[in-house]
Formats: structure tokens, sequence, C-alpha cells
């Protein structure tokens, strides 16, 4: 099975269908052990105390979020360059998870905050750039919906998708220039990272969770944006079968 | 724009406007269907509603077909037909007048869909579905093909055969015109 | 009645399918909030002085966004000659179709500004404050701006030219909509006077928007 097969749509429903439930029950067993590792067995932060659990969440969801937006730019070069039709349906079902996943990290973000600034939302840099990235998720989304023609709008949302991308961290370090008060990113640093390994190992299954939920939900996305356009298509053709039997 | 046009129609006739290109067909069918205001004249409707202005007792099919692509074929129907009359159309009505118009198999698609014809079909339905006794028509054979003004042709004949009045804006012959005005440009 | 419910759900339903723009209002407000603390910072306490004006001006702003389509989409495609010449008055149409408006425009935004204000750290009986003003001004707000989209409805780029007519006229809901939320917040005028006010405007203009509206688009059919 290569790449080529996967590539053809009726592979591609044929072959999902199969994979998909595995999917669902790995992320439930994966994100279920990871929750109990977070929310029970981990400890809690000496000054945040359980408030720092809300990072389980927090984090893995900012990431995807992230990761999202990067699967939808790679997806965008393939429906420029090849002009494949699965790589739009792949880039259109991520970004309402991808939207979804950053919403969920500005939530929690948030709420994080709470106990420890006093105010629900706080303009920090990391925040902020996240909530950013949200408003372009949300525009995304909204340029594709405002083409009736998935084929015709395709090109054009890939477009927005890339300069977006390149853009992501001309922002990112735009909104830190703008707030210096940001707090130093904590998982990944030169000299290994800070965290102990009891809070560490949990926030790594975390992330191996969402990532498996992730494909779970992107792949089923698919589906029905595959689907979709079937339907599209079989009422465009029901409409031109009419005007011959007419005639 | 109008100087000295006088015309009566009775019912069971049809009343072609006929002239060159811009001559003033579609704005004489606007100025009697009243969205174009009248500096002086008179129009009457013997027998109809004397206090209700003609365009409330008559059809219009302009150019353009009034369809919203985003809604189905019967949802643009039954809207039309529930605001023109006043009173909830029946599901049934709408489906009699879309298959008048030989249309009926599309009722649940987006209007989106539809090619031209299909769309000016559509908009024929209208009148099929309202009852109303003056139907004013600027080129209604306009993107049909020959079954399509074949439909057009049996619904006007309908229309005039219970009593109705057409007044049609039009540079082909339509076989159900009884009269003809011929607007000439003013020198 | 019959034929105005049918244009209300009408309204709606191109408002939510595809094409139509339910919630880009309030994407665009949520824009407008976003952007005012990259130009003042990011304080807190300056945010949450100024944060009652940029919620009323980003609402006010955001609701002007899509309403020059109000009638000029019915206008390019023919409805608009079929409703002038319906036995429904044109005054209740335009009413009704304003009415469709603010409930995927004004509402909206109206249960979105509470959120957004604590974003802005706006205090909680401010947005309590915020959310009753913008439900007694956003009407005020949507019948007004009909009127420019009556007034521009036949007019190619129209939205911009609207929003030049109508916004003048906007300005005292803007000014009692923002003194009623003050008052909660620092007083020392009560919150009730200019809140009566603000529904006054609104009242007003829901007679004044669609007589003057309908009378506009009387004319530009011509």
């Amino acid at each position: 099975m290569g790449l080529t097969d996967l590539a053809n749509p009726t592979r591609f429903m044929s072959y999902s269908a199969r994979i998909i439930p595995w999917l669902w029950a790995l992320a439930v067993l994966v994100l279920g052990f990871g929750l109990y590792m977070a929310l029970v067995v981990s400890p809690e932060d000496y000054q945040q105390g359980a408030t720092v659990r809300i990072m389980y969440i927090h984090v893995p969801a900012a990431y995807m979020g992230m990761g999202a937006y990067t699967l939808i730019a790679i997806s965008s070069i393939g429906t420029l360059v090849w002009r494949h039709p699965l790589a739009d349906v792949s880039a259109r079902a991520a970004a309402p998870i991808g939207a979804a996943f950053t919403f969920v990290a500005l939530v929690t973000g948030s709420l994080w905050g709470k106990p420890m600034w006093g105010a629900w939302w706080v303009w920090d840099a990391r925040l902020t750039s996240v909530l950013v990235l949200f408003l372009m998720y949300l525009g995304l989304i909204a340029l594709w919906r405002a083409f009736d023609d998935p084929a015709r709008g395709a090109r054009i949302v890939a477009i927005l998708a890339l300069v977006g991308f390149v853009n992501i961290p001309i922002i990112k370090y735009s909104v830190e220039w703008w707030n210096t008060l940001h707090q130093p990113a904590s998982l990944m640093r030169r000299d290994g990272p800070s965290m102990p390994p009891s809070m560490l190992v949990p926030l790594l299954v975390m992330l191996a969770g969402v990532s498996v939920l992730f494909v779970a939900m992107h792949l089923s996305a698919m589906r029905n944006e595959v689907l979709r356009r079937r339907v599209r298509a079989m009422q465009i053709t029901a409409a031109r079968a009419a005007a011959t039997a007419g005639a | 724009m109008f100087h000295g046009v006088s015309f009566s129609v009775e019912g069971g006739h049809a009343l072609a406007l006929r002239g060159p290109n811009g001559v003033g067909k579609s704005s004489l069918l606007r100025l009697i269907a009243g969205l174009v205001r009248m500096d002086a004249g008179t129009l009457e409707l013997a027998g109809g509603a004397p206090d209700v202005p003609l365009g409330e007792q008559a059809h219009y099919l302009g150019h353009l077909d009034a369809l919203k692509p985003s809604l189905s074929v019967i949802e643009n129907l039954g809207f039309w037909a529930t605001f023109l009359s006043g009173r909830e159309a029946a599901r049934e009505d709408l489906e009699a007048a879309l298959d008048a118009v030989g249309i009926g198999d599309l009722a649940s698609l987006p209007a989106r869909y539809l090619s031209a014809g299909q769309r000016r079909r559509l908009a024929l339905a209208r009148l099929a579905a309202v009852r109303r006794p003056v139907w004013m028509l600027d080129e209604p054979t306009s993107a049909l093909d020959a079954d399509g003004q074949r439909l057009l042709f049996a619904l006007v004949g309908a229309h005039l055969s219970c009593g109705g009045i057409v007044v049609v804006a039009t540079h082909v012959d339509l076989p159900f015109a009884t009269t003809v005005l011929a607007l000439e440009a003013m020198r | 009645m019959t034929a105005l419910k049918a244009l209300f759900a009408r309204e709606l339903a191109l408002a939510v399918r595809i094409g139509g723009g339910a919630l880009m209002a309030v994407v665009f407000f949520l824009i407008v909030v976003t952007v005012i603390p990259f130009g003042v910072g990011p304080d807190l306490n300056v945010l949450a002085r100024i944060g009652p004006a940029i919620l009323w001006i980003g609402v006010l702003l955001a609701n002007l966004l899509a309403i020059d389509r109000l009638f000029q989409a019915d206008q390019e495609d023919g409805s608009l000659d079929l409703i002038v010449m319906s036995p429904v008055p044109l005054e209740m149409t335009v009413a009704v179709k304003a009415l469709a408006y603010w409930m995927t425009t004004g509402l909206p935004l109206t249960l979105a500004a509470p959120l957004f204000g604590m974003m802005l750290n706006v205090p909680p009986q401010a947005l309590g404050a915020i959310c009753l003003t913008l439900l007694a001004g956003t009407p005020a707000l949507t019948f007004i701006g009909t009127i420019g989209a009556a007034l521009t409805v036949v007019l190619r780029r129209g939205g911009l030219l609207l929003a030049i007519l109508v916004v003048p006229l906007m300005i005292p809901v803007l000014i009692f909509g923002i003194s009623a939320t003050t008052a909660v917040i620092t007083g020392p005028t009560p919150f009730l006077t200019p809140f009566l006010i603000l529904v006054a405007l609104s009242l007003f203009s829901l007679v004044l928007g669609p007589l003057a509206a309908a009378a506009a688009l009387r004319a530009s059919l011509d």
C-alpha cells in the first residue's frame, strides 16, 4: 500500500473505514491513561497547587492547534503543486479541528491564568499569539464557506493558508516584542526539560493521546468531507439529468 | 419617457408590446406594474379591486428570476407563494406548480445547481402557484428550450382561457398574443 | 402575518446557510477587540477603563459590516421588485428584514460582548451593564443602518458610503450606551437616566427606520 494508493479517494474511503475504529479505541485508551496520570498520580505544584493540572490539557491543545495549522499548510502545498483533491479535503477537514483545539487552549489558558494573575484574561505574549492563531483559523474557515464550489475555493484558500503559515513566526516574534512580560517556554530548553519527570511523563502521554485523537478526528472529518462532495456532485448530476430528460 | 401610449386588453386576451431594442418595452411593463411612478395618465383594471394597486393584482416576470441559490427549489417557490398570497402554501400545490413547468424532480435541490433554463422555469412556476388575474411577462421565452417554451405557452393558454389578461414585452412572435402594440422611438 | 413569517424564516435561512454571514460580525468584533490592546498596550488597568468604549465601538462597526447587503442582494436578483409589488406594506417588509438582521448580527454581538469584555478586564458588574445596554441599543444601530442600506441599494460600491452616511446618526446611541455603562463602573450619574434615553432612541429608530428605508427603496426603483 503506497502513498499513491491512499491518494485515490475511493481507496482512501475503504482504508480509512477500517483504520478509524482502532484509532478511536487507541485514543480513548491513551487519553484515559494520560488523564489518570495527570489528574490523580502526578504531584501538585508547590506554588500553583492543583491548578497546574490544567497544563495537561492546555499544552497538548495548544500543540495540536499549531500542529493542525502545519498540516493545513502542508496540505495546501499539495493542493497548489499537485492539485490533488484529497489535499484540499485534508486541509479543510483539519481547520475546524485545529480551531477547536486552539479554542480549548485559549479557554484553559485563561482559566489557568485566573488564580495566578487575578484576571480572566491577560495579554501575555503566548496567549495573545494563540488568539491570533485562532483568528487565522476563523478566517480560513470563513473563506472556505464563501465558495459554493469546493474545487474553486481550494487553491484560493491554500494560498491564504500558506501566507498565514509564513507569517506565523513573524507574528509570534512581534507579539513577544510587544509584550516582554511573558514566561519562558518551559518544556524544551537547551539544558534539558526543567520539569520533574513526575510531571513530564503524564504530559508526554497526554501529548501522544491527543495526537492519536487528532488523527482519528481528522480522518473521520475527511471522510465526511469526501461524502459531502459526493452528495454535491450527485445533486449537480441530478439537475443535469433532469435537463436532458426534459428536452 | 412615454407619450401618447394608450391601450386596453380584455379578459382572455394577450397584448404584446413590440418594438426595436431600446424603445422601452421593459420600462413600459415596469410602469404598468407600478414599479416606476407615472407622471400622468391612468391605469384601470375593470372588475378588479378598485382600491388595490394594479401591481398587487398582477404577476411580474422580469429579466431576473428572483431566486436564492442557497435555498432549495421548493423553498424558493414556497416563499414566493406564501409571501405573494399571504397564505401558507400547501406542498401539493407547490409540487403541482413545479410539475407544470417540468422541474418536479428537482424540488429538493439547491437552486444554485440549476441551469439558466431551469431557473427560468422555476420563476415561471410562481405564476402557476399563485392566482392573479394579470400577468406581465418580460421576454418570457429567454433561456427556455423548445420544451420549456411549450410549457410556457400551455401555462399562458390555461390562464387566458380562465379569462386572465397577459401583457408581454417581447422581440419574438408569440403564438398567444392576440393584440400587438408597436412602440416607436420618439424623434 | 403569514407572509411576514415566511419572510422572516427565509431571511434567517439565508443568513445561516453557506454564503450567508451570520457569525462573521462576531469574528470581526473579536478582531477589533484583539487589535486595540496592540495599540494601547497590555496594561489591564488601562484596558478596563477603555473596555466599555472598545466594546461599544466594536459592536457599532461589526453591525455595519454586512448591512449594505440587506436590500442589495434582493435588488440584484430581482426579488426586490416582487417584494415591492406584494400586498405586504413595504414598511413592514423592511422592519421584518431588519429584525432578522438583528437576530443574526445584533443579538450574537450582544451575547459575545460580555465574553470579550472579560478579555479587556472589564469589571463583572459592568459586563452586565454592557450586555443590557447593547440589548437596548443594537436595535437602534440596526434600524438606522437599514436606512443607509436602502439609500445605497442601487450603488455598486455602497458599503463604504453607507458607513459615512449612517455613523453620524448613530452617535447619540453610542453616547448614551457608553454613559449608562460607565455610570455602573464609576458613577456618579445614575444608570437609569442614560439607559432610558437609549431605550427611547431605539424605539424611535424602530419607527423611523422602516418609514425612511421604505421611502428610499421606492425612490431607488423609479
